[in-house]
């Protein structure tokens, strides 16, 4: 089937992969920090300005990668990940 | 030979701090430190109480609740981080305070919150050996006596306490095999560094801290909060099942889990990794917080008083923390 299909519609599929699974990323961390409304995370959004942000949601990060991607971020990675699509490109690279 | 843990009596000391201290302390709501601790109250020592006060009126409390145990006991192992002195051993001025026999055995063991399952272990193997009969083992921790008055987290989470505990030939119960772990390169994740032999305090520390309790001259805790999660995030669903692979027991016959009651979030976390159902699952945090090597031994207290722990129960003991280590074992109560 692939064979049939141009570069571009496969890059499109991969990317299409790329966001339901950020976006599964997304809807994790939207349910763990209790008082964040469910649709105001994206891609872009910078992890630290999140509102309401502390030492706790880190935390809550880090238990929340290990539980669904069964990653163990390091402290290193969590102060690199800016953005959640950061974040998410960490457990992509760590998964492979 | 079976060995079992036959009694159990703690103290908790008077000076509550609540979070409402802390809400004026730290400009928080009272909720939003319940919500990030998962702590409504934790007692602290008065400036006259040490590590070894608590854990003397724990033991003169069992003592005359069962004074025919005073006779048998020919070993105690006394657990903290805050020894009375360099030398003599704190457990030999226990002896005398608690008047002991003098064929008694006694040990002081700095082992924090893997501490417990260490002393249960330690009192096992004399008993095995025929080298005691009797143990009293106390443990007692005084966290409060090294945190500095600005740092929230640790004075949110903390609390002081003593325990006694009495280990001996069993005649129903019994303890089981141990698995122990350690990863020194976690050592400054966790540590009080200053104050002991290495990093003595000089004046210039005892005037940086003058407006700090005693000084601060026992040191003062540093805990890299985001490192301990992940150690016990990595360690103890491992030491979970090498526990139960130990003793040759599954998952589904442990009637009851008691971790360390390092924090809220730890216990939480490591309840959802490793899959523990809420029934089985004992907590007692919120009233005393983390209170190092005495939280294991009181979650048993209030699991049996509240009928979450029956005797003949297969409980999981599962201890973590400062160097790291890491302990685990299974009595049947």
């Amino acid at each position: 089937m692939w064979d049939i299909l141009g570069q571009e519609q496969l890059s499109n599929i991969k990317f299409v992969n790329l966001i339901m699974d950020i976006q599964e990323l997304i809807t994790h961390i939207e349910n763990e920090f209790d008082e964040l409304p469910n649709g105001v995370l994206y891609p872009e959004t910078s992890i630290r300005e999140i509102e309401g942000w502390s030492s706790m949601h880190a935390l809550i990060l880090i238990a929340l990668v290990d539980n669904h991607y069964d990653v163990l971020l390091t402290g290193e990675e969590l102060k690199n990940a800016l953005t959640v699509q950061d974040l998410f490109s960490i457990i992509v690279n760590r998964k492979s | 030979m079976n060995i079992e843990l036959t009694h159990i009596e703690y103290f908790l000391p008077e000076i509550e701090l609540t979070n409402s201290h802390l809400a004026e302390r730290f400009e928080k709501t009272e909720e939003e430190i319940y919500k990030s601790t998962g702590v409504l109250s934790r007692r602290i020592r008065s400036e006259s109480q040490i590590g070894s006060d608590l854990g003397l009126y724990a033991a003169e409390r069992l003592l005359s609740n069962f004074p025919e145990l005073k006779k048998k006991i020919d070993l105690l192992i006394f657990c903290t981080e805050g020894l009375d002195y360099k030398a003599p051993t704190t457990a030999s001025t226990l002896h005398f305070k608690l008047g002991l026999e003098q064929n008694c055995a006694c040990i002081d063991m700095p082992m924090g919150c893997a501490g417990f399952v260490y002393g249960l272990s330690l009192a096992k193997s004399f008993i095995l050996s025929e080298n005691a009969t009797c143990v009293l083992f106390i443990t007692a921790d005084i966290p409060s006596s090294v945190i500095h008055s600005d740092d929230f987290e640790m004075r949110a989470i903390f609390g002081d306490a003593g325990v006694a505990t009495i280990i001996e030939k069993s005649v129903r119960g019994k303890i089981g095999r141990f698995v122990y772990g350690t990863d020194g390169a976690g050592a400054e994740n966790l540590i009080v560094s200053d104050g002991s032999t290495r990093k003595p305090i000089d004046e210039n520390w005892l005037i940086k801290y003058s407006n700090e309790t005693d000084s601060l001259a026992h040191g003062r805790m540093h805990m890299n909060g985001l490192e301990i999660a992940r150690f016990s995030l990595q360690k103890v669903p491992i030491l979970l099942e090498n526990v139960l692979h130990k003793n040759e027991l599954s998952f589904e016959q442990i009637d009851l889990f008691v971790f360390h009651q390092a924090s809220d979030f730890i216990l939480k976390a490591l309840k959802r990794k490793c899959k523990i159902p809420d029934d089985k699952f004992y907590t007692y945090f919120e009233n005393i917080g983390n209170t190092v090597s005495c939280s294991i031994p009181i979650a048993l207290y209030h699991a049996e008083q509240e009928g979450k722990l029956k005797r003949g129960d297969k409980v999981m003991l599962l201890g973590f923390g400062v160097g790291y280590s890491w302990a685990g074992t299974i009595i049947e109560y």
